[in-house]
């Protein structure tokens, strides 16, 4: 994957960096897997739709995500890719006047049943920021195990080899396995990130949706969390919104375009990108707007 | 285009330019001559009263020395001065007071930010500025007709049946003028600054923290405690600092419910005076200059005192948001 590495994408120069950033590189080699027909399907979310208020912010979205790949939501900004990322951890009802409707089953279960309570969900789901936000008052440490403490972990040894475990899954091991009583903003901001992510993994959720992870990060930080995602897919789905097509060629096994609201096309990553079903996905992926 | 609005909008700006006004010099050097008059007004104030703190002080620190602050003795008619029973009353009723409405006021800011719906935010808001709003005088009124009888009939046999072996919650007590009640009404009084500063510290967390913690699957609760109250514990702990610094003047209802008792004692239902308290009590009274002397170097005491403390809340606040800031 050296020649789509984001330090060499060609930038063309008569372009401005807005609609350069449009110009996908797609890789001539690109051995991307697709998505197999077998692979089960993690998330199956139908006819989804979520409001603030009076605005229909997501219109009608069904997809079925599935397990253990990375799935990929592009599309402009304000298209809604934050908001159906955010229902699927039920994370978007801590907005005042966000309403959903529709279904959303992990693993066959509905996350919208009444009798579910959305902390559980959430532990289940678990989620990465655009800006990292470790607990400025804890370790690094504390930082990855808090969510196990809150869950009421208390044995020391198997927090320990969590802890480990965590960050080795976020490639941070090594370069923070001798600081660990340090605090966790004393690190560098793509290590935080990945901090972020070890903080996430920690708790085994079977889902992580990360929303526009890197968009803060430096492209060698980038480089690091992407490749990290080819190997976490191993155990856990990932669904990560992005707004650089090149980020979703290199990661995503699958990937979803929506425009203003609605979910326009959903497929293999490399048959979204050359061959699109829809005018809309190759006006957008060509750069003719967005 | 450019060039289009070029054109058509030069002679409008000319005609306007000549219609306009010559830049008066004149006025702006008033402007400027007044604001620097009246801030300089505000200096001098302050430079005399430190003056004239002084000087009276001057005479008794002559006197007494450093005596002055260790001793415990203050016998007006021997003409001995010591003024630790004050400085001992001012830290205890302030520092009491403090522990005392820290909880309720942090307490209050976590509602306030984190749970209270919408509608119940700004009436609440309105009341508690309401409460910082209510004269000294009026809050010692109260206390006199109805807090000293609860605390003489109810609280104080209450607290001597159950936690009497303490020292400081024995003895008798006198109609319920003690150090525990000015305690009790300086609470009352920091309440509103604690829980508007702390308040502004909870909303000053961002967001981001507390999505952190919602994502990990927190509770309402955990997440206050993980992300927001931790976040913030240094900027609490400013809020609580900028209270000590109106706890320590207090003076007018402190005066009203101490008893006006100038000795140490150590159960908190005794009478006592502090700084503030001794001087508005005694001063009418002061006929010779040594008595007002030393009632002025107890006044030169607080104001350092208050100082110091007001000092080290800015301080802390500033670097509490400091550090806040280096977070992203
Ligand atoms: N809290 C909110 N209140 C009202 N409207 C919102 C809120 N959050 C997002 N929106 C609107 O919903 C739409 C989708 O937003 P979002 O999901 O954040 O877009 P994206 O992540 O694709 O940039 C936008 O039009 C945005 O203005
Ligand atoms: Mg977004």
């Amino acid at each position: 994957m050296s020649s789509d590495n984001p330090a060499t994408v060609a930038v063309p120069t008569n372009r401005a960096p807005a609609v350069s950033s449009r110009v996908v590189n797609f890789p001539a080699s690109s051995a991307l897997p697709a998505v197999s027909p077998t692979d089960a399907v993690a998330i199956d979310a139908r006819e989804v739709n979520i409001f603030y208020g009076e605005k229909h912010a997501v219109i009608d979205a069904t997809l079925g995500i599935p397990a253990r790949s990375v799935t990929a939501i592009i599309g402009p900004s304000g298209c809604g890719k934050s908001t159906f990322l955010r229902c699927l951890n039920r994370m978007h009802e801590l907005t005042p006047g966000a309403r959903m409707t529709g279904s959303i089953r992990l693993n066959g279960e509905n996350l919208y049943d009444p009798k579910v309570d959305p902390t559980v969900v959430r532990r289940r789901v678990g989620m990465v920021f655009q800006k990292s936000n470790p607990f400025p008052t804890m370790t690094i440490g504390e930082n990855v195990t808090v969510g196990l403490r809150l869950n009421g972990v208390r044995d020391k040894a198997f927090l320990r080899e969590r802890l480990e475990d965590a960050l080795r899954k976020a490639a941070l091991w090594d370069e923070v396995k001798s600081d660990l009583a340090k605090p966790g903003i004393s690190l560098s901001g793509g290590q935080q990130q990945r901090l972020c992510i070890a903080r996430a993994i920690a708790v085994q959720p079977e889902v992580l949706l990360m929303d526009e992870p890197t968009s803060a990060l430096d492209p060698i930080a980038t480089a690091k969390v992407e490749e990290l995602m080819n190997e976490l897919k191993r155990n856990f789905t990932i669904v990560i919104v992005t707004h650089s097509m090149q980020q979703a060629t290199r990661v995503a096994d699958q990937t979803a375009f929506f425009y203003l609201g609605k979910l326009v096309e959903f497929a293999p990553t490399r048959e979204l990108f050359n061959n699109p079903r829809e005018k809309q996905t190759e006006a957008y992926i060509t750069g003719r707007f967005g | 285009m450019p060039t289009a609005t070029t054109t058509m909008e030069a002679p409008t700006t000319a005609t306007a330019a000549q219609r306009m006004r010559p830049v008066s010099r004149a006025s702006e050097f008033a402007f400027r001559g007044l604001c620097l008059a009246m801030a300089s007004v505000v200096l001098v104030l302050v430079l005399i009263v430190g003056y004239q703190l002084w000087r009276g002080a001057g005479h008794t620190f002559h006197r007494f020395g450093l005596s002055f602050l260790t001793k415990s003795d203050w016998d007006p008619n021997a003409n001995s001065f010591g003024a630790l029973p004050f400085i001992y009353g001012t830290l205890v009723t302030s520092l009491l007071g403090l522990l005392i409405a820290t909880p309720l006021a942090v307490a209050t800011a976590v509602f306030l930010t984190e749970l209270a719906p919408n509608w119940l935010r700004q009436p609440l808001i309105f009341l508690i500025e309401m409460l910082a709003a209510i004269p000294s005088v009026i809050l010692g009124l109260w206390a006199i007709f109805v807090l000293l009888p609860v605390l003489n009939e109810h609280v104080f046999p209450f607290l001597q049946k159950t936690v009497g072996f303490l020292p400081i919650f024995s003895g008798t007590s006198f109609g319920g003028y003690s150090v525990l009640a000015a305690s009790l009404i300086i609470a009352v009084m920091v309440l509103p600054i604690i829980t508007s500063v702390s308040r502004e510290i909870l909303r000053s967390v961002p967001d981001l923290q507390r999505e952190a913690a919602y994502g990990l699957g927190a509770t309402r609760w955990e997440v206050t405690r993980i992300a927001v109250l931790s976040y913030a514990k240094k900027g609490i702990f400013g809020a609580m600092i900028l209270g000590l610094g109106r706890a320590l003047g207090e003076t007018m209802a402190v005066t009203m419910v101490i008893g006006n008792a100038n000795e140490i004692k150590s159960s908190l239902f005794a009478p006592g005076n502090t700084l503030a308290s001794v001087i508005a009590s005694q001063f009418n009274e002061a006929a010779d200059d040594s008595y007002r002397d030393a009632l002025i170097a107890v006044g030169l005491v607080l104001f350092g005192i208050t100082l110091i403390v007001n000092l080290c809340a800015r301080l802390l606040l500033k670097f509490g948001t400091a550090d806040a800031g280096a977070v992203h």
